[in-house]
């Protein structure tokens, strides 16, 4: 009895771990020894293998239930019957691994993304960088996603996450416009998607976005990450270079701009932030949103932006570098 | 235990539901109820039966607020009403809350139709026993709009409906005197529609007019008293008009 309840904990623990380590080691074959995922066909063929064996050799050390009739047996393999798999390599210390997911995570937030509203509308940019740690992954990534023709959304974090979510989003709002027969708000947009993102808390999604749009009440725009926060606002820079944005956006801002002075403010704002952070560069995409909807503006490789605000100046040389003279 | 999974609204062999249609006769045998819309008043008038002595008049409300902007009237079974108004109720306050907007009034009136017809194909329970009459004023709009609800989920936008007891001469006079009117002329209409049917006087019909600035206000006896006084003055010099005119043709032929 004492025996049947040790394999009941045993196997309700550790499912796929080969039963020899239990019963008397010394007549199996070393490879029985390794933990290996078997589906249930397969292992239950290789435990009547063993009691097979065992009843050659092993008499005195049979399992209890190889004695007792097979019903019980029966039984017992159905009870205990999970599915094979292995283990996950977090389970064993769940606090290191969500510690170590999150690390994992953490360098995706890499990139510059910027919008703010102005008279004329809402201007949104963006940097195309996408890197791992240190290694650049793509410098084309488009990181400002088109949910409708009249909202936009930008992706910081991980890009998976913020392209499905905001294509689910875009889904959303199609099915609100066809029910209510009239576009959803920007305010109601980013309020379904920071309440999704809200059940999701906790769960490792990681997405820091900005919602920009024009509707009824005029242009829109609110900031909605994956801890569920939502703010309301005129000017928002999320990202590894957002610092640097801020600091162009915030002393170039005016709110009666036309249309070309806010998009050279954004433009420049990206191009200094990705000149500093390492994180962020690539090309400069630029959408404006207006009454009737958003229009991209512009897509500008940075390097050539560089050139363009600080062009190479020829400088006088303090020594002259002149051959050796032939010996 | 009985299993209280096996619909009761179910198919007859020539296409009715039966379980529907006597929900609408049970309409039919509530109090009157009429809806006006007018260009920017929308007015709801309901039939008041004499109440008893001893109850307090103010917890028999007949006309209701589900949002600070939508109203609703009913004829049918009040217990059912009550447990619909509270569903809708909780819509309103929930979609304010997701979609941070108030409630549209076609989109509380489909909410409650939807809601009427779950009750329609689920096992173990009943249609419910009324018809609604919505009005209200959509967010950002100044447009009024009247809806109406039955038992078998259907809904609609009308000008101008009545239901319950005698909606069809309600609805008759409606058709035949409805033009677009605005501010009192609306309330006026909606009274007489529903005089047409209920004894005349101000403690047997109760009103509330739903204006976009002013939301939705309940009618005083007195008020109503007097604007029955107007309409009968103009219903008697209609006449005296009508009998004027015939006497003179009558005398010249």
């Amino acid at each position: 009895m004492l025996l049947l309840l040790f394999r009941l904990s045993f196997l309700s623990f550790f499912p796929s771990l080969s039963l020899s380590q239990h019963f008397a080691p010394t007549g199996t074959k070393p490879h029985q020894r390794i933990s290996v995922s078997l589906n249930f066909k397969q292992r239950k063929q290789r435990e009547e293998k063993r009691r097979m064996m065992m009843k050659l050799d092993t008499s005195g050390l049979e399992s209890f239930s190889a004695a007792v009739p097979s019903a019980m047996a029966a039984a017992e393999d159905q009870l205990f019957a999970p599915p094979s798999f292995d283990l996950p390599a977090g389970c064993a210390d769940f606090d290191k691994f969500q510690m170590e997911a999150k690390q994992t995570l953490k360098h995706a937030k890499g990139t510059t993304t910027l919008a703010f509203i102005f008279n004329q509308g809402v201007i949104v940019a963006a940097d195309s960088r996408a890197s791992m740690g240190g290694y650049i992954s793509s410098q084309s990534v488009k990181k400002i996603i088109e949910i409708n023709p009249y909202m936009l959304g930008t992706m910081a974090g991980g890009a998976a996450d913020c392209q499905f979510w905001h294509r689910n989003l875009g889904i959303k709002c199609r099915l609100h416009e066809l029910a209510n027969k009239r576009r959803i708000s920007v305010t109601g947009a980013s309020k379904l998607l920071a309440n999704i993102l809200y059940s999701y808390r906790g769960m490792g999604l990681s997405i820091g976005t900005m919602i920009a749009g024009w509707d009824e009440k005029g242009p829109g725009l609110y900031y909605v990450d994956s801890e569920g926060g939502r703010l309301k606002g005129n000017r928002f820079s999320v990202g590894s270079g957002s610092p640097y944005a801020y600091g162009v956006l915030d002393n170039g801002y005016r709110p009666d701009m036309t249309v070309d002075e806010a998009h050279e403010l954004a433009r420049r704002a990206i191009y200094h932030a990705t000149f500093r952070d390492g994180a962020s560069g690539g090309v400069v995409s630029v959408y404006h949103v207006g009454p009737n909807g958003w229009k991209k503006l512009s897509g500008d490789d940075v390097s050539e932006l560089h050139y363009k605000y600080y062009p190479v100046q020829p400088t006088p040389v303090e020594h002259e570098m002149v051959d050796a003279p032939p010996a | 235990m009985a299993r209280y999974d096996r619909a009761i609204t179910v198919f007859s062999p020539d296409g009715h539901l039966f379980q529907v249609e006597y929900a609408l006769e049970a309409v039919r045998k509530g109090n009157a109820a009429v809806g006006v819309r007018g260009s920017d008043t929308v007015v709801l008038g309901v039939e008041k039966k004499s109440t008893p002595k001893l109850q307090d008049s103010r917890t028999v409300r007949k006309i209701v607020s589900l949002d600070t902007h939508i109203a609703l009237a009913c004829a049918g079974l009040k217990a059912d009403a009550r447990v619909l108004i509270n569903r809708a109720r909780i819509e309103c306050q929930s979609h304010r809350l997701t979609v941070e907007d108030p409630v549209t009034v076609e989109y509380i009136t489909r909410y409650i139709a939807g809601l009427q017809q779950k009750y329609t194909q689920s096992g173990g329970v009943r249609p419910f026993g009324l018809s609604t009459l919505i009005v209200g004023f959509d967010p950002h709009s100044e447009k009024p709009a009247l809806y109406q609800t039955d038992p078998s989920g259907t809904f609609s936008a009308w000008k101008a409906n009545a239901t319950g007891r005698n909606s069809n001469s309600m609805r008759e006079f409606l058709e035949k005197n409805y033009k677009e009117t605005s501010g009192k002329e609306t309330i006026k209409l909606a009274i007489r529609a529903l005089l047409e049917v209920v004894e005349s006087g101000g403690k047997n019909i109760e009103i509330a007019v739903m204006t976009h600035k002013d939301g939705l206000r309940q009618l005083e006896e007195a008020e109503i008293d007097e604007y029955v006084a107007e309409i009968e003055a103009e219903k008697a010099a209609a006449e005296a008009a009508k009998k004027g005119g015939g006497a003179s043709t009558s005398a010249s032929s």
